[in-house]
Formats: structure tokens, sequence, C-alpha cells
């Protein structure tokens, strides 16, 4: 067991990954040489060399579609979009390419490719670069797409994201990259799909995924305090979502609250409360509440991009809200 | 282009048979098009022939390729089996895609063909990051893509181009200029040319007569050694006519008769027709090849008739390779 940082945890699956078969391969902008912009695949390029690890142009379509064409040709490969907002320009490769070919071509074709971005606000990067657009790709099939919120998840998913069959969206908070956590010696994987549960309550469930699994602890632990105990359920896969896993917390304690960071309206936050509201309407006791960023593009200044991101207080306010 | 020698009367017959086989296929199509036997939409390639299969004359089986929306052709010189490809295109489950895709998206994995597409200029990132692997995993192998010049005016083109070329990867890219961007000709779209476009990246690239079968096998032969030698990419630039609309019914009231009147003039099987009397082959041998795709083509439309309808009972359970929890 050592204490490691969220990035290094994620370095260290590259490692691990790359070691284990030859046929992954990393490429992205500023990747190899530089390190990765937030140093996630700093020592790759040395360690595995030029063949392996290669810094591309600035053409995001062009590093999504090649990773579609390189999966299809029996590589792994897991690419870098810098910030999640650059996503924009690499959706053809995602939604018309990478996730429709194993439906499309019958069953012919598998595209295991693996696609890391940054999103979240924290570091007061503006409305270009601080975004959450993770509710698109789960609106779309054949993609999945994982979020974690700890170091030990952060390696388990990024090596369940390398191993799995189908294009897997690995996104990283940015505001997590310097969080520390204990990461076994020989750390495992973290199946896709699974959630976990965070910390336990009877009183109600908070669901939440990424930065905002932190917020929610420290949300419940305030409530602790006022004799409220909130069961927190790390998401850790969107799509899959652990639909079974919300539903039993719920089950339990009869209230809930989704949390995300990224805008509330349209988000991963409303399949979640519509499927509570129908597979889980008999055990509901208050209104599902959601807590998520307002309608909004993330604004730069510092007071205001605290003022837009959900923190403790307004998942508090959703837990009494919910409790009334 | 560096003169080749000359085909022999077998490997012209060859060539000819590729193509008449391409031409009788996207025929039927048409015709099962329009007797409402095919639902959706097709893109045939006629008068184009000559492209795809004196490409596919330098390819090897394990050399991959990606196509587009007007995609017959490749995939028939790539070596689809017609049974299938004529099931899939006709929607029914026993096709390469389980009807799943149609014409847009017809695919054959054991040959190397990644798959038509739907999207102008998408295959050209695929088949870049297919040539990424060939040189990775050192199959010896080269990855192609065809594309028409509309795809031209597309952004990933040029970042398709680009990192072909920072990379040296072993990739033929293959410009089957027409002159159209679907209804608008393309000298409207574009304000540059293949060769000039080609050499603002540093890229080899060649221009040939795309209807002339002989001269575009010849072109693709020297810029595929040369690619399998480690030269990095080539653009090929085949100028041909588009014999039909955009799409099969498309009435084309953008395009005078004369343009249409060109495309006959200079048909590729029909100067391969000649070429071939030239050579001394007999009227009927011709004949008898005709004969014979006739019959393929025909055997192949009987079965795809008779074929089962695709069904949706395993749809559900087709999204992903790898598990089934991913939810709806």
């Amino acid at each position: 067991m050592s204490e490691v940082r969220f990035g290094q945890a994620i370095n260290r699956a590259l490692v691990d990954a790359m070691t284990a078969d030859p046929a992954v391969v990393l490429f992205g902008e500023d990747i190899a040489r530089p390190g990765g912009s937030f140093g996630v695949t700093r020592g790759l390029l040395d360690r595995f060399g030029a063949e392996r690890v290669r810094d591309t142009p600035i053409s995001e379509a062009a590093i999504a579609g090649a990773a579609v064409g390189a999966a299809m040709s029996g590589l792994r490969p897991v690419v870098e979009i810098m910030f999640m907002d650059f996503i924009t320009l690499a959706m053809d490769a995602l939604v018309n390419q990478a996730a429709k070919a194993h439906f499309m071509f019958g069953g012919q074709a598998s595209v295991p490719m693996v696609v890391r971005m940054p999103h979240g606000g924290g570091i007061n990067a503006g409305p270009q670069h601080s975004q959450c657009l993770e509710a698109w790709l789960a609106h779309v099939p054949g993609l999945k797409v994982v979020c974690p919120a700890t170091p030990v998840d952060a390696y388990g998913l990024t090596r369940a994201a390398i191993d799995d069959d189908d294009p897997v969206i690995v996104v990283e908070n940015k505001s997590l990259y310097a969080l520390k956590g204990e990461l076994p010696d020989t750390p495992g994987s973290t199946p896709i799909g699974s959630a976990r549960v965070a910390r336990k309550g009877r009183d109600l469930t908070i669901a939440t995924y990424g930065a905002m699994v932190a917020a929610a602890l420290n949300a419940a632990g305030e409530l602790a305090r006022e004799g409220v105990e909130a069961e927190v359920i790390d998401l850790r896969s969107l799509q899959p979502w652990d639909e079974s896993a919300v539903l039993a917390s719920l089950a339990r304690t009869h209230r809930l609250v989704v949390c995300h960071e990224a805008v509330e309206a349209f988000g991963v936050g409303a399949e979640i409360v519509a499927r509570a509201a129908d597979a889980g309407f008999d055990d509901l006791d208050g209104p599902i509440v959601r807590v998520g960023a307002p309608f909004m593009p993330p604004p730069f200044a510092k007071a205001l991009e605290d003022w837009y991101r959900p923190d403790a207080a307004k998942i508090i306010a959703a837990a009494k809200r919910t409790l009334e | 282009v560096a003169k080749a020698k000359a085909p022999s009367a077998d490997e012209l017959l060859d060539l000819y048979r590729g193509m008449r086989l391409v031409r009788e296929t996207e025929e039927r199509l048409g015709a099962l098009f329009a007797d409402g036997e095919i639902p959706g939409f097709i893109h045939l390639s006629i008068g184009q022939e000559a492209v795809p299969v004196g490409v596919a004359a330098a390819l090897e089986r394990t050399d991959t390729l990606a196509s587009n929306h007007r995609g017959h052709g490749h995939a028939i010189a790539k070596g689809l089996k017609l049974d299938r490809f004529f099931l899939e295109i006709m929607g029914k489950h026993g096709g390469y895609c389980r009807g799943r895709g149609g014409s847009m998206h017809v695919a054959d994995m054991t040959v190397g063909m990644l798959g038509a597409n739907g999207i102008v200029g998408a295959g050209l990132s695929i088949a870049v990051g297919s040539a990424l692997a060939h040189q990775v995993r050192r199959t010896g192998g080269i990855a192609v893509v065809f594309f028409g010049d509309g795809a031209l005016a597309e952004g990933l083109l040029h970042e398709s181009f680009n990192l072909a070329q920072l990379w040296r990867l072993p990739i033929l890219f293959v410009c089957e200029n027409n002159g159209w961007s679907e209804f608008t000709p393309s000298a409207r779209q574009l304000a540059t040319d293949p060769q000039r476009l080609a050499a603002a990246f540093g890229m080899r690239a060649s221009k040939v007569d795309g209807n002339d079968v002989v001269a575009v096998r010849a072109a693709a032969r020297t810029a595929v050694g040369e690619i399998r030698e480690g030269t990095g990419p080539h653009l090929l630039e085949c100028n041909t006519r588009r014999g039909r609309g955009h799409y099969e019914g498309d009435p084309q009231k953008y395009r005078e008769a004369a343009d249409l009147d060109r495309v006959s003039a200079d048909d590729p099987i029909t100067r391969c027709e000649a070429r071939l009397v030239a050579a001394g082959v007999k009227r009927e041998n011709i004949d008898a090849i005709k004969r014979e795709v006739a019959e393929r083509v025909a055997a192949a439309v009987a079965t795809a008739r008779a074929g089962e309808s695709a069904t949706p009972a395993d749809l559900v359970e087709a999204v992903y390779s790898s598990r089934r929890e991913a939810h709806a």
C-alpha cells in the first residue's frame, strides 16, 4: 500500500496496461515529451518509446478518428483529449464511428479504444475549459462512460477501460488530479458499471460521481452532526450506471438526492431521477432533488466559479428539502 | 507515373471481370432499388469502376481499406462475398451486418474492409489509425482509403493528411475525383486542387486517368510499392466521372446533358473492352465473362431475395461487444 495522487494512479494504470499488452498505445496533444497538460502521462515516453507514446498535432478529430481505425486493426489505443470541452471537435469519431461500429457491422468489429479527458471547474479555466459534458456521451448507445472519484478507482477504471472491448470514455475531474489516496501494491481493476457505497447511512441517499463525491461526503459529515445519516453512492460508471445499487440504497433510505458538477438540466442526474421515480416509486417518501450547476456556461472569475460549482452547502440544502 | 509493364491478356481479362462485377452488381442494385426491394437510399459508382478495381489489384488481402458512401465497388474489389453483400443491402439477417448497416455500412473484417461510411471524410482518419496499427504491429500491410473530391473540403481530411505525413504512415489516400460534390460542381467547393493540397503537406502524390484501369493499377502499384518500403503516405488522384446522380432517384436537375454524355463516351468498361480487342482477345471470351458475371450476380440476388428478413430479436444485445449491462 502506498499513497499516490489521483493523476499518478492513472499513470500507474497506463504503465501496467502497457507492460501487460504491447497493443496498448498512447497518443494525444502534448502527452509524450511534455507528459500531458496535467502531467498524467509523464515518463511514459521514456519508458515505452516513441512508437507507443506519441505527441499529436492539435487535431482532436483525427486523434479520435485514428483511435477508431487503430482499435479496429489490432491496437488498444488510449488517447487524451486535453480538455473535455474539446470533445466537440471529435464527436463524429465517437458518436458515428466508435459507438456504432460493433452494432452496425453486425458484430464483426469491436473498437477497444479509451478516450481520457478532464472535465470540471476549480481552476478558473473559464467557459471553454471547465465544462462537464458527460451526459452527451452517456446518451450515445455504444459508448461507455466512467468517472472516478478516488485514486484507487482512477487506477481501476482506467485498467478496466483499457481491457474493455468497447469504446470507453474516462472522464477525469481536473480538480482531483492532486487528490491523495492509498493504492495497493498490486491494485485491481474496478468493474465498469458498478457503484460503491462511499458512506453508509439510513436517512437519505446521495448518488453522485467524480469530484462531487468528496462534496457529498462533506455534506454527509455536516448532516451527521444534526443527526441525519446520509448514504453516499459513488456511481463510478455513468454508462452503464449501477441502477440496482441506487435503487437498493433508496429502498433502505426512502429519499434521494442526485448530485453532479455538470449543469443540472438534462444531465446524467435526470436519467437517474427518472429511473428512481419509475422503478423506485414505491420506496420514495420525499421528492427526489437534484443538485447541479445552474443553466449557464462555467464562468471564469473565482468568485463566479465558486458560486457556480455545486458544493456541500447546496447538497445539504437539497437533503433538507427531501427530508422535510 | 512510371511506365509499368503492360498487362498480359489474362491480367487484362481479370481487370475487366472485376469491373464488370461491380457494374453488374450496381445495375442490379439500381433496379432492385427502383422496384422497392431495397429500403433507404443507395449511391452508385457506375462509371468509376476502374478506380477500385485498379487499386485493389495492387493490394494484399491483409491490407485494410476504409470506404465511403459510394463504396460498393470498394467492397467488391476488396473481395466481399456477393451473396452476403446483397443480403445486407436488402436488409436481410444473413447480410454482412445482419441488416443493421445497409449500403452505407457494408464491411467485412476478414478481408480488411473496415466499412463503407455515411459521413463524408470519416474514413480518412479511420484509415490513418489503421495505418498506425500496421506500422506499430509491423504487419507489412498498408491502409487504403477511398474518398471523393467532396471530402477535400472536410477539415478531417487536412488533419489526416498532416498526421499521416508527420508519422510517415503506410497509407494510400485515393481521391476519386468525379467532379461533383453531391449536387454541386467541386470547382465551386474547393479553392485548391488535390495535387497542391498534397504538396502543401509534403506528401507524395500522383494523378491518373481514373477511367483507365490499367493506368490506375500501374499508378497504385507504384505508390503501394513505395509505401511498403516506408516512404510514408501517398495521394493518388483518380480523375473519373459519376455516371448517376448523387443517390439513386436523384433527378440531377443541376446537371447538363452534355456532362452525362461525357460519362458514356469515357466509360472505363467500354475502354477496357477496346483494349482487350486490340490485344487480340476474342469477342466471345469477353461475352463469356459478361455472362459469367451476370450469372454470379443473379445467383446472389436470388439468395438475397430468399434470405430471412433481419430480426430485432438480437438487437438489444448487439450494442456492446463485451457486456450487456449498459442501460438503455
